[in-house]
């Protein structure tokens, strides 16, 4: 069509006059050449020049019609002057919508575009200076979180090792009074169990940060229980968010953190009361011993490279929106509530960390929760 | 059916009913010779009907039917009691005009009998002639049969829509690709899924919103929490040239502070119960009334509520999915209303419950229809349907379930609902309950890419399934199956067009242009589009091959994806990866297409043509090209249309005009012309001008491209090979 013919011959895109067939960039003009004939970029053939950008596809690639429609897997260069450059497929050449910021896709079509490059990259370099503050701001912040976690690892691993020892004596005392106690076994026993969960359950203070909740199974999301009406007010995904907070945790962080809230207390059961008390040594055994594994436990979990997320050890955050009461107790449990009564659904008990290679602490993996309806089981992603 | 008819069933039955109370009624046909029969939708079962004799009749009463099953007589969400009767000789219909539940027994003479066994009889003389005969039975009304004697195929699907209406003609954008789940969660949701299309470079036209959109499921409303803003959404699909679907389903929430229902009660539009009060059932929303479509004043209101000032937040790109309108009651006998439930004019819903979804899909068109002031053609996608719903839009073979047994009962169930003049059919793709397996999606997606209505739909239990989230492989496969179907979006709207003037099934069972090829009789793995591409799709999981049949004495077929000929008849084993979608083309015929695939179906609106001139082995073809502005009534009210005509004979290819009452300004030009089967010429001259075209000529695949024609698509002209 004689009309796609023309800006061959003199439309040119930049007021840095580079003589170039529409829609190729500058790196790769040297290969469209007006006074030769064109040669495929994959070297599948050699048309001649006034075959390119005449609106047929003469080559396998593409490459004969950067600055049409015509090639199915072709692609179109926009210099997009103020902002960055950019290719688009060839698909979006002249369909009526503009996808380049600098208007260039769509010079056939009968719609009117608005060259929007240079507010784009005002925005873009706004949103740049903010991001370097926060990210300043973050590390700042991760360092004194890096000190505090060591701090108290210490303090955790003395006191362990002071466990150790009163351990040792306790025992023997112990054992002179054991053949009285027989019948308190049995419930001793189940004390220490309930009295585990109740301190797994607790939430000490510490400074409120944290991203968004996905909801997931393996890799794709999970929907609400059955019968339940859907994510609502969610968002995509089960995806929960809340206010901007400034972030503490450096540049990966970004994100939208939950509102402030103060830590809760989980739901603990205290052990029962009616059994007769254990004598004082027993007593100081069964303390010592679940303070110790709890202590054990808590070292063990993976907090950052450096420790930097142990503050958030045992904290519990909570979400409403218009439908239901979002829990989530760091490395331990997300769970759902309806808000206007109901059970409550694990969402997910604490897995892994399982961000991508390179941020591996940029997500939290919450799995094994109840069973979705003819589903799997329902999981939680936390994005940090 | 059209008024006339409806009109003396209402008077013969207003006689009757002061006579007789409600008794069933029943009647037995005999077709001899004939061992075929076909029809009497909805059921999930095989294209050829089989015989009852010691089983369930096959039930027509519109229920909703939690998983249903396959292969099985019970009724679903649809009834359409026409049947067809064929053998090589003659195709017959019976279109028994009755709303109540109804039920057809089938028996046959030979049933059960080998060939052997048939030989057998032969040779001794004693062989009786093959006979089918049939039991009607309705619960209430009166005996109105049509007998449609065709003798064509062709014929029947004439005489029967000239009763009943034949297919509507889609909007363009509707036989594009859709993209539904229950649900779509919020505007963010929605954005996010769009732009998903477009980074993931895959093309669709509609995204559809269930009942989650809507204020407790109030239809005609929107969450005000979820959708704060739908029409700055609505706009904001429009820029890309999209459109929107939301439900309204005919169940209205019994709340006195919803509109709605406030003005459905005091006009006295619900139906009643046998006491006269308003029937009250449960639903999604909780306690429900039922409007009663069958009152013609209740549809007008009811089309009235679409107006853009009624339907708040709805804009021109909205259209409408009507749901549960069997109607599904879930505290009702099998999930439905009460027999004894009143009607307007006092019919009990037993005498009609068949026709209730019937008039729900009427109003919504209607209302649509009446928010532009006649000017653009409507989209509602229905549940439940009777003779006649094809004037109305497109219906989905409701909540099937990701299993391969469901991808494959697809094919029959609409097959057997284009016989009946509804073409505009679908099924849900991935399946509505449970998670496909990536390969079954990619399966499905290949299936519902060649068949009317294509769209994907989801259970809200069932993990997302966007065509990106099964990684890149499979991501490209689902995108190269949507591709070709928007690459054949003028072959589906030229194929719709003829079904629209002709009652012509779009998807057509073989036998339908075969009738004398008695091997295709039973054939519901593949079927054709049109009359020029046959398709076998790939239902099997691990499949690494298809049996193909290729029919037509003398004829040729040519692979759509290879460009490989083939002789026919003949059945052959075709080897397959999870790439192939198995089409061939008919040798004779000329299928038009758009290559340039865009974000959505209205962005290729001016590209070019590419012709594919499939030769015959006399080394002639034929096509036609149907186009008009792809959504006004234009083509009706100003014959604002071109249907163009291609041959090809004698090394000639002709475009004229196949109806020279219609004319259309199109800036839409040839691009390409790919004439398989042809040999290498030594020159090809456009005519008009004397101008030489370019081409290339693959001698193994004697495949012959000529270069860019250039000229309007409503121009006459001709191409010589010489």
């Amino acid at each position: 069509m004689l009309l796609l013919l023309l800006p061959l011959l003199g439309a040119l895109v930049s007021a840095v006059e580079v003589k170039r067939p529409r829609g190729v960039s500058l790196t790769n003009h040297h290969f469209y050449e007006e006074s030769k004939p064109f040669t495929c970029l994959d070297g599948s053939a050699t048309i001649s020049f006034d075959q390119v950008n005449d609106d047929y596809c003469d080559c396998k690639d593409g490459s004969d019609e950067p600055g049409t429609s015509a090639c199915p897997n072709g692609r179109f260069h926009c210099t997009n002057a103020g902002y960055r450059p950019q290719y688009v497929p060839s698909s979006r050449v002249n369909d009526g919508i503009c996808d380049c910021c600098d208007t260039t896709d769509e010079y056939n079509s009968g719609v009117v575009c608005e060259n929007t490059c240079k507010e784009m990259g005002r925005k873009e370099r706004e949103t740049l200076q903010q991001m370097a503050e926060v990210a300043r701001e973050g590390f700042r912040l991760k360092q004194a979180l890096i000190d505090e976690a060591s701090k108290g690892r210490e303090e955790k691993q003395g006191k362990l090792a002071e466990l150790q020892e009163g351990k040792k004596s306790l025992e023997e005392q112990v054992e002179t009074l054991k053949t009285h106690k027989e019948a308190a076994e049995k419930p001793e026993k189940e004390a220490v169990e309930i009295h585990q969960k109740a301190w797994d359950g607790e939430c000490p203070p510490a400074p409120p940060a944290l991203g968004r909740i996905e909801r997931e199974r393996g890799g794709s999301s999970c929907r609400f229980a059955a019968g339940s009406p859907l994510a609502e007010s969610l968002g995509r995904e089960g995806r929960i968010g809340g206010t901007l907070d400034p972030n503490p945790l450096g540049p990966a962080l970004v994100q939208v953190p939950l509102p402030k809230k103060p830590p809760h207390k989980a739901t603990g059961e205290e052990p029962e009361e009616k059994m007769p008390p254990y004598d004082e040594a027993t007593q100081a055994l069964i303390d010592g011993r679940s303070l110790k594994m709890s202590l054990e436990k808590e070292i063990s979990f993976d907090f950052g490279p450096l420790g930097e997320f142990a503050y958030l050890y045992g904290q519990c955050y909570e979400l409403t929106n218009n439908e239901y009461i979002y829990r989530l107790c760091l490395f331990n449990r997300v769970s759902q509530k309806p808000k206007h009564g109901g059970s409550e659904t694990n969402l997910g008990t604490w897995g892994s960390w399982a961000g991508p290679e390179d941020q591996k602490f940029s997500v939290m993996k919450y799995e094994h929760g109840t069973g979705c309806w003819q589903g799997p089981n329902r999981s939680t992603t936390v994005s940090v | 059916f059209s008024d006339k008819v409806s009109s003396t069933v209402v008077s013969m039955w207003d006689k009757i009913k002061n006579v007789f109370s409600p008794a069933s009624v029943g009647l037995d046909f005999s077709f001899p010779g004939v061992e075929h029969v076909y029809g009497i939708p909805e059921h999930a079962d095989s294209l050829r009907l089989r015989t009852t004799e010691g089983g369930d009749p096959y039930r027509l009463f519109n229920l909703d039917v939690f998983q249903y099953e396959l292969y099985n007589p019970m009724a679903l969400y649809g009834s359409v009691p026409v049947m067809l009767a064929h053998n090589p000789q003659r195709t017959l219909g019976i279109f028994w005009l009755n709303a109540a539940e109804t039920w057809v027994d089938i028996t046959s003479n030979t049933a059960g009998k080998t060939l052997f066994g048939k030989m057998l009889d032969y040779m001794q003389g004693g062989g009786e002639t093959p006979q089918t005969d049939v039991h009607w039975m309705s619960e209430s009304g009166i005996i109105d049969v049509f007998l449609l004697l065709g003798p064509s195929p062709n014929d029947v699907f004439r005489q029967y829509t000239s009763l009943t209406g034949t297919q509507a003609l889609p909007p363009l954008f509707a036989l594009a690709y859709h993209q539904s789940r229950w649900n779509y969660n919020d505007e963010d949701d929605v954005a996010g899924v769009d732009n998903g299309f477009d980074e993931h470079d895959i093309p669709y036209d509609v995204i559809w919103l269930d009942i989650e959109h809507a204020d407790g499921k109030r239809y005609f409303t929107w969450d005000s929490n979820k959708f704060p803003r739908p029409r700055e959404m609505l706009q904001r699909l429009a820029a890309k040239k999209r459109k929107m679907v939301s439900i309204v389903d005919p169940h209205i929430k019994v709340d006195s502070g919803y509109r709605v229902h406030n003005e459905i009660r005091s006009r006295g539009f619900y139906i009643k119960t046998k006491d006269g009060s308003d029937y009250e059932g449960w639903c999604w929303p909780g306690s429900a009334g039922y409007p009663d479509f069958t009152n013609p004043e209740m549809r007008a209101w009811w089309a009235s509520m679409f107006a853009y000032d009624q339907y708040e937040g709805s804009l021109d790109n909205l259209y409408t999915w009507n749901d549960m309108n069997e109607p599904s009651v879930f505290n009702g006998p099998e999930v439905t209303i009460h027999k004894d439930a009143v009607h307007h004019g006092g019919w009990e819903n037993r005498d009609l419950h068949n026709l209730y979804g019937f008039y729900v899909q009427m109003a919504t068109a209607e209302g649509q229809v009446q928010r532009s002031r006649g000017a653009e053609r409507p989209f509602v996608l229905t549940r439940a349907f009777f003779a006649g719903s094809q004037r109305y839009g497109a219906v989905w073979t409701g909540d099937n379930a990701a299993e391969w047994d469901h991808v494959k009962i697809s094919i029959p169930m609409c097959l057997s609902l284009g016989l009946v003049g509804i073409s505009f059919c679908g099924a849900d793709i991935g399946g509505f309950f449970k998670n496909p397996e990536s390969e079954l999606l990619v399966r499905w997606y290949q299936v519902g890419a060649y068949q009317p209505f294509f769209r994907a739909h989801a259970h809200l239990d069932t993990v997302r399934r966007e065509p990106w989230l099964f990684g890149d492989e499979n991501k490209g496969l689902i995108r190269a199956a949507i591709r070709q179907r928007y690459a054949l979006l003028p072959y589906w709207y030229t194929v719709f067009y003829r079904s629209y003037r002709t009652g012509q099934p779009v998807m057509r069972p073989l036998w339908v242009e075969y009738p004398q090829d008695v091997a295709t009789f039973s054939i519901d793995d593949q079927y054709l589009i049109g009359d020029a591409l046959l398709v076998h799709p790939v239902t099997e999981e691990g499949a690494r091959g298809v049996q193909i049949y290729l029919p037509g004495k003398g004829e040729v077929w040519y692979d759509v994806g290879t460009q490989q000929k083939h002789h026919a008849p003949q059945t052959f084993y075709m080897a397959v990866t999870m790439s192939s979608i198995p089409v061939f083309q008919r040798g004779g015929s000329i299928v038009v297409r758009k290559e340039r695939v865009r974000r959505s179906s209205e962005c290729m609106r001016s590209d070019p043509y590419t012709l594919y001139v499939a030769l015959s082995p006399q080394g002639t073809a034929q096509g036609d090209l149907f186009i008009d502005d792809g959504h006004t009534f234009n083509l009706e009210s100003k014959a604002q249309y071109l249907h163009r005509r291609f041959s090809f004979s004698g090394n000639t290819l002709t475009a004229s005009s196949a109806d020279p009452k219609g004319s259309f300004e199109s800036p839409a030009w040839i691009e390409r012309v790919v004439i398989l089967g042809a040999g290498k010429p030594a020159a090809v001259f456009l005519k008009e001008t004397e101008t030489r075209l370019g081409f290339q000529h693959e001698a193994e695949t004697s495949v012959l491209t000529l270069r860019k024609p250039g000229i309007n698509i409503g121009a006459d002209w001709s191409i010589s090979l010489r």
